[in-house]
């Protein structure tokens, strides 16, 4: 074995024995997806709701059957009622200009989405059929949407939070026991090169961030809990190694300052903990005040969580995470320097 | 032989604390040296100078001829280090530990498990490192110094809080690790272990060497008498101090009557001659009294 793949695998077996730091980085976030995704379920109507703005023919029209399956509710405020739907509070909007049925969707949730056009286009036909044909076209327009349904919304977030927690405590706390227990001191006696025991603690940290995203997704990805994935969501991996780096700058500059794992620890969860209430893990930003969302316009979180809704759920093409990817890269350069200015091998 | 270590006139300081001061010595390779001296004395210091650990404020420190500062890493595959506090990886088996660091070295498995074999430690091969005992950790913590099969040993006390029983198996092991050819610098504050392992010790105290020497000669050099002691009651204590010359010392402490005398040899015989030899103990000079001579003060280890 070479030495980066001994020291990673020393590193790796660590990690995967210690059953504390397991649950902190692995299950615990997990568990709140799960909570959340529970609450949350709750939350999305059974029935497709369409909000109805003026009067539209084709709904005046409806057979009885079709009570089931949609509600229709009756509105005359137009900006008002597309702002239901951006928030997914109605499935869609409805009206009539001309012989056009004007639908206004929400892409943030696809199968509301296709449910809704299909329902809508099936009432469309019908009305063809049984009146004058090729009377009513349906014009499907969908919504400018940033606001994202729950589980949406809140997997990216709470995977970003938990694969900065796994980076910076991975880090923070190997090099405080290290340094500790004399392991860096026994290491600096043998003729590893201190790149390679970086390369490993690198390795290692985006080897456990990529298999926390591959257990989030699974699980957020059952049908109990209904996330849909966008085309272009591979493309977060290149955010989550980024981010990665990120946190692992975080980590070793709070291993670099603090003596006892303890307090590595504490300033860990001091830096990420905040991060991730400002950095839109639990909440959505969008409604917070404007200086809120300027600092969290400074944290790496919140970049690594909008990079990652865009591709996952908001169905963003790959190229849109390439500035949240500098954003991280740059900070991850940053910080690091710092780390290695404040590092030292021994604590005496 | 070569010279494996050449130490000049070593200085280092801790804030106000003279840790080393002016420490100059040579060490043979396939010798046996041992730094001998309470805590405090600048033992550490003075290894962690040697293992390229730290940086010396003056004075010159060669390790085969090669400056072991700044890190050198054409010197470490040719020293193992056994640190003070065991460092081992966290949570990773007796296996695991020593096969991981044998790697660093480029070593393979099979070398690494054979030296777990050496000290002893095949039957802990699947125990955590921290469900080790005092003295399985040491001789973990040895076997990885070693398996890299180093030149220079630097064993910094080996068998501190170790059991007897642990401790003189210990000492089998560093014997067979010095008769195997390799040099061994091992750090103590243990007198009997430095007096049975080392061919020379360098007696240290407040960062200064005291005395230099093979501690048989150490010893001799002492001119301290002998104590001489039986049971009590064997002797009473009027005859004993008749039997005893002029400058003998005779007491009694309860338990057993003691004779400090530089004439063993008569007062034996006498002795012998009474049939009073009940319990008998002879303990000559070793290498305490050395350093309570030199020192002034008893030993505090």
């Amino acid at each position: 074995m070479t030495s980066l793949s001994s020291l990673s695998r020393a590193m790796l077996l660590g990690f995967l024995r210690d059953k504390t730091a397991l649950f902190f980085t692995v299950l615990f976030p997990l568990m709140f997806l799960m909570i959340f995704g529970v609450i949350f379920q709750g939350s999305s109507a059974p029935k497709t709701e369409i909000l109805q703005v003026g009067a539209v023919e084709i709904l005046d029209s409806l057979p009885a059957e079709a009570k089931g399956i949609i509600q229709v509710t009756k509105s005359t405020d137009l900006n008002k009622g597309l702002e239901d739907v951006r928030k997914g509070d109605v499935d869609a909007l409805i009206r009539q200009e001309n012989n056009q049925i004007v639908l206004h969707y929400s892409q943030a949730d696809q199968v509301r989405a296709g449910t809704v056009r299909s329902i809508v286009d099936s009432f469309v036909q019908r009305a063809n059929l049984a009146g004058q044909p090729g009377r009513f076209q349906l014009r499907p327009e969908q919504v400018e949407d940033k606001s994202l349904k729950a589980i949406q919304f809140f997997t990216p977030g709470i995977l970003g939070w938990a694969i900065a927690t796994g980076a910076t405590f991975g880090a923070a706390m190997t090099l405080v026991s290290w340094r500790q227990k004399k392991i860096l001191r026994r290491l600096r006696l043998s003729p590893v090169r201190t790149t390679t025991i970086v390369s490993a603690r690198v390795g290692v940290s985006i080897g456990v961030a990529l298999l926390q995203t591959a257990l989030f997704l699974g699980v957020a990805t059952l049908p109990f809990f209904g996330l849909q994935l966008a085309s272009s969501w591979w493309a977060s991996i290149f955010l989550i190694i980024a981010g990665t780096l990120a946190f692992l700058a975080v980590g070793l500059v709070a291993g670099a300052v603090s003596k006892t794992p303890e307090g590595a620890s504490g300033i860990a969860n001091l830096l990420v903990l905040p991060m991730a209430f400002l950095g839109g893990t639990f909440f959505p930003l969008d409604d917070a005040p404007g200086w809120m969302q300027a600092v969290a316009n400074f944290l790496p979180l919140s970049h690594l969580t909008e990079g990652m809704q865009d591709v996952m759920v908001r169905g963003l093409g790959v190229t849109s995470i390439l500035p949240e990817l500098g954003i991280l890269l740059g900070f991850s350069v940053v910080v690091s320097l710092l780390a290695v200015k404040l590092f030292t091998w021994d604590d005496v | 032989m070569g010279k494996a270590i050449v130490v000049q006139d070593l200085k280092k300081r801790y804030g106000d604390v003279q840790a080393v001061d002016g420490v100059s010595f040579e060490v043979e390779s396939g010798e046996f040296f041992g730094i001998l001296g309470p805590n405090g004395a600048g033992k550490t210091t003075t290894l962690e100078i040697l293992e390229g650990l730290r940086q010396a404020d003056s004075g010159s420190a060669e390790i085969f001829g090669l400056s072991p500062w700044p890190r050198n890493p054409r010197l470490l595959p040719r020293i193992g280090v056994q640190l003070q506090a065991s460092a081992f990886f966290e949570r990773l088996t007796a296996r695991e530990q020593i096969r991981t660091f044998a790697s660093l070295y480029g070593v393979s498995p099979a070398k690494a498990d054979e030296m777990l074999e050496v000290v002893g430690l095949a039957d802990k091969a699947n125990t955590p490192a921290e469900k080790l005992s005092g003295g399985q950790a040491q001789r973990l913590s040895i076997a990885i110094a070693l398996a890299h099969g180093p030149e220079l040993v630097f064993l910094d006390e080996p068998t501190a809080a170790l059991d007897p029983q642990a401790r003189r198996n210990l000492w089998d092991l560093l014997r067979e690790i010095n008769a195997a050819g390799r040099t061994v610098v091992l750090t103590t504050h243990y007198m009997d272990e430095a007096e049975s392992l080392c061919d020379r010790v360098a007696v240290m105290d407040h960062g200064k060497i005291l005395k230099l020497g093979s501690p048989a000669v150490l010893v001799r050099g002492l001119d301290s008498p002998t104590h001489i002691s039986v049971e009590l009651g064997v002797i009473s204590l009027a005859a004993a101090k008749e039997l005893a010359g002029p400058g003998d010392e005779v007491a009694e402490d309860g338990i057993s009557l003691t004779i400090a005398t530089r004439k063993p040899a008569v007062i034996l015989s006498e002795l012998a001659e009474r049939g009073a030899l009940a319990g008998l103990q002879v303990r000559g000079a070793t290498l305490e009294d050395v350093f309570l001579d030199l020192t002034g003060r008893e030993y505090r280890a």
